[in-house]
């Protein structure tokens, strides 16, 4: 049985065959949950896009500085290779100085019983040389024509001089046999961007109790603090990462409005998102790595003033309500450099750093402004209007089905368009590009509502009015 | 030793610290004596119908009413309490607060922490986490209806922080009763021009005391609430002293009253 047989040939042969389809997506996925399930030997992953004549699927580790935690190199592939064949994958596993070398050993060289093997370093040349030339990532139809030309072996290759191969095959196969020896270099992508500080905690029996699972997450937040003190920096985001007995992850993240690197803040933060992690049949390793960071000089808050203190205090409050409402809930209003009553003013997450202030907004402390509502309605809501002709306030008016009839009114104030700015259109059909008059009425009840006629008078045309603020 | 204390003359100050006590014992005057736990509304009628000379700081308050003029109040409120450079939380479920509006509070719009939820629940916990945070002001919630135990959380948290809790409302919602130590009910009423600007005059509503858990009769100033609701008209008034005023035209009946022997309380 070969790649690429047809299946009545496959049938012919052995008639009892089981055939399940190729699914390519659901391959795809499974490969990608796979490497985010290796996130538990280096924050560094990827998936192997690149299949090429060997077929099958690939993951790309990079375990520089990560063996020692698991006795070596050898020790670290034997317990990935042990894991997967747990979950029923058969695997197979190389270490090398360079991908490519990993890449040929992991599916061309005859290794040992586990399925591992670990090139020693600087000696990729001797150990790729006997293997097929298809160890060098190349399409079938390059490797077709290397056999024609019978280089069958990577060591063929070697022996020749360069200048002839690259005329004759092109540049790739001599790009492909540098990057594998080391003589070229080669970037690969990781699957998530690698975060600046990694911790990691492993656990001699998987742990399913939600108070165990608090302690560990303290432990690594102590761990984390001491990294990012000893750099001078702290968390903006913290990402925690549970790795289940049953090779599914689950993971968490957090955020702060400054760095930081406070434990006790840190866990109240993770407390509450810890609910809603599920430690399934038990969690084996846990990781914390912090993908945002930014510089933080030593603190030392008990001395500082009432103020930084106070500052710090509404920073955790922050921190701690946009964690649970989400960052877009949780805002501050900051002013715009605009004219138009619903751009004055906008929201900003309480969470992002503080924006600039536009020079407006400043000078407009000054500015004796014209009275505005307390409330703005998200979009001017379409108003039935009783008003004299061309530019009376209205007498009465009917909004959300309640006739109002106007006892004072306070007018108008002429609001012009940004004519620079494109034509939209808003959600209640109110058109933005159209001057508006904006009145203050307050009814027979009381009631003060900010109400305002679009465009100019026009005869025989009946005004659009609408209702945009109410009033304290 | 040899007199015995039921036989001298009870020692007013120490009667006084003795009241102090109680009054902390119910939970009413914050720790650090009432001059400082208060907060004043800047209208002297309604200032002095409190049993604290103001609001105490370290309570939870209601505010009852439709929610253009209860949250009109409530800024008002808030205005008054937070002082230069006080951060105050504002938990709302529907309404949008806007900014320039906030100018006529001389609230800054950068002071405020706004917060948005959903539910009832998420309203109460945000206002929870404020009031424990310490580096607050004040903190506002907009909310349909509260538990008893839920408004009970909310007091003991005020109490302990010293941050000022203030419940919005809606008038609806009036039957049951909370452990807040005072109830407002707030409409609206028409305002009257100014003198020096024709067209609509400075907000007012009229405000009633509905609650007031003033618990001990010893003290100087008060009024017995037994009960009775009172009611004022009150304008918010920009300008030099930002605060409240009990509307200028019914001064005068007050002082009828007060000239007739009355208690201070007006009946509008």
């Amino acid at each position: 049985m070969i790649p690429g047989l047809p299946l009545a040939d496959a049938r012919a042969l052995a008639p009892t065959l089981h055939i399940i389809p190729a699914d390519p997506a659901a391959d795809a996925r499974a490969l990608a949950a796979l490497a985010d399930w290796c996130g538990r030997y280096t924050p560094w992953t990827a998936v192997d896009l690149d299949a090429g004549e060997a077929g099958g699927g690939g993951l790309w580790l990079d375990v520089s500085g990560c063996a020692h935690l698991f006795g070596g190199e050898a020790a670290l592939l034997d317990d990935l290779a042990g894991r997967l064949r747990g979950l029923g994958y058969s695997a197979r596993a190389a270490i090398a100085d360079t991908p490519g070398a990993a890449w040929a050993v992991a599916r061309f060289a005859g290794i040992g019983r586990h399925g591992t093997a670990v090139v020693p370093q600087g000696e990729q040349e001797r150990i790729i040389a006997p293997l097929p030339v298809a160890g060098l990532r190349l399409d079938t139809a390059m490797v077709e024509g290397l056999s024609r030309l019978g280089l069958r072996r990577i060591g063929d290759l070697l022996a020749l001089p360069r200048a002839p191969l690259v005329a004759r095959l092109g540049n790739v196969v001599v790009r492909r046999l540098d990057q594998a020896l080391g003589r070229a270099g080669e970037s690969l992508s990781p699957r998530r961007p690698v975060p600046a500080q990694h911790v990691r905690l492993a656990f001699v029996e998987p742990i399913s109790r939600p108070e165990d699972t608090a302690r560990a997450t303290r432990r690594l937040i102590e761990d984390m603090e001491a990294r990012l003190e000893t750099s001078g920096r702290g968390a903006r985001r913290l990402t925690l990462t549970l790795y289940r007995v049953d090779g599914t992850c689950a993971g968490t993240s957090v955020g702060t409005s400054r760095p930081v690197r406070d434990p006790d803040h840190l866990c109240r933060l993770f407390r509450e998102r810890l609910k809603g992690l599920d430690p399934g049949f038990g969690i084996e390793v846990m990781t914390l790595s912090v993908p945002t960071a930014d510089d933080l000089g030593p603190v030392q808050t008990e001395l500082g003033s009432s103020r930084t203190i106070r500052a710090e205090g509404l920073a955790r409050l922050v921190d701690r309500l946009g964690n649970r409402f989400g960052p877009g809930r949780v805002t501050r209003l900051v002013g715009q450099a605009s004219h138009i009553p619903e751009r004055v003013c906008r929201e900003v997450s309480a969470l992002a750093p503080d924006p600039p202030i536009p020079r407006e907004a400043l000078e407009g402390a000054h500015r004796p402004s014209p009275a505005r509502p307390l409330h703005l309605l998200p979009s001017p809501e379409p108003i039935d209007v009783l008003a004299p002709v061309p530019d009376h306030p209205p007498v009465m008016f009917r909004w959300r089905r309640r006739q109002h009839r106007v006892a004072r009114a306070e007018g108008p104030e002429r609001i012009g368009p940004e004519w620079w700015r494109e034509e939209r259109l808003m959600e209640s059909g109110a058109r933005e590009h159209l001057t508006r008059d904006y009145y203050r009425v307050e009814d027979r009840e009381g009631g003060r509502y900010w109400v305002y006629r679009e465009g100019f008078y026009r005869p025989g045309l009946a005004p659009r009015w609408y209702l945009h603020g109410v009033f304290p | 030793m040899s007199a015995s204390p039921l036989s001298r003359r009870p020692d007013p100050a120490l009667l006084e610290a003795l009241r102090a006590r109680i009054r902390r014992l119910e939970g009413q005057i914050p720790e650090d004596g009432e001059a400082a736990g208060v907060w004043t509304l800047g209208a002297p009628e309604v200032d002095d119908a409190l049993p604290w000379g103001g609001l105490p700081r370290a309570a939870l308050h209601e505010v009852l009413g439709p929610f253009g003029a209860a949250s009109g109040f409530c800024a008002g409120l808030l205005a008054r309490r937070a002082g230069r450079g006080e951060s105050i939380l504002w938990c709302r479920r529907r309404h949008e607060i806007y900014g320039p509006g906030l100018a006529l509070f001389g609230i800054e719009p950068a002071r405020l922490i706004l917060v948005r939820g959903r539910r009832d629940i998420d309203i109460l916990w945000a206002m929870e986490e404020g009031l424990r945070s310490r580096s607050l002001a004040a903190v506002l919630g907009e909310i349909e209806a509260i538990a008893p135990t839920a408004a009970r959380r909310l007091q003991l948290a005020a109490e302990t922080s010293g941050v000022t809790a203030l419940l919005l409302r809606p008038a609806s919602e009036a039957a049951a009763a909370t452990p807040a130590v005072t109830r407002w009910h707030v409409s609206p009423i028409p305002g009257v021009p100014r003198p020096d600007r024709p067209g609509i005059g400075f907000p007012r509503w009229r405000v009633e005391l509905a609650r007031c858990r003033s618990g001990s009769a010893g003290l100087p100033r008060i009024h017995q609430t037994s009960g009775e609701a009172r009611s004022w008209l009150v304008e918010w008034q920009d300008g030099k002293t930002r605060g409240f005023a009990v509307a200028a035209d019914l001064r005068h009946r007050l002082a009828e009253s007060a000239a007739q022997g009355g208690a201070a309380r007006i009946a509008v």
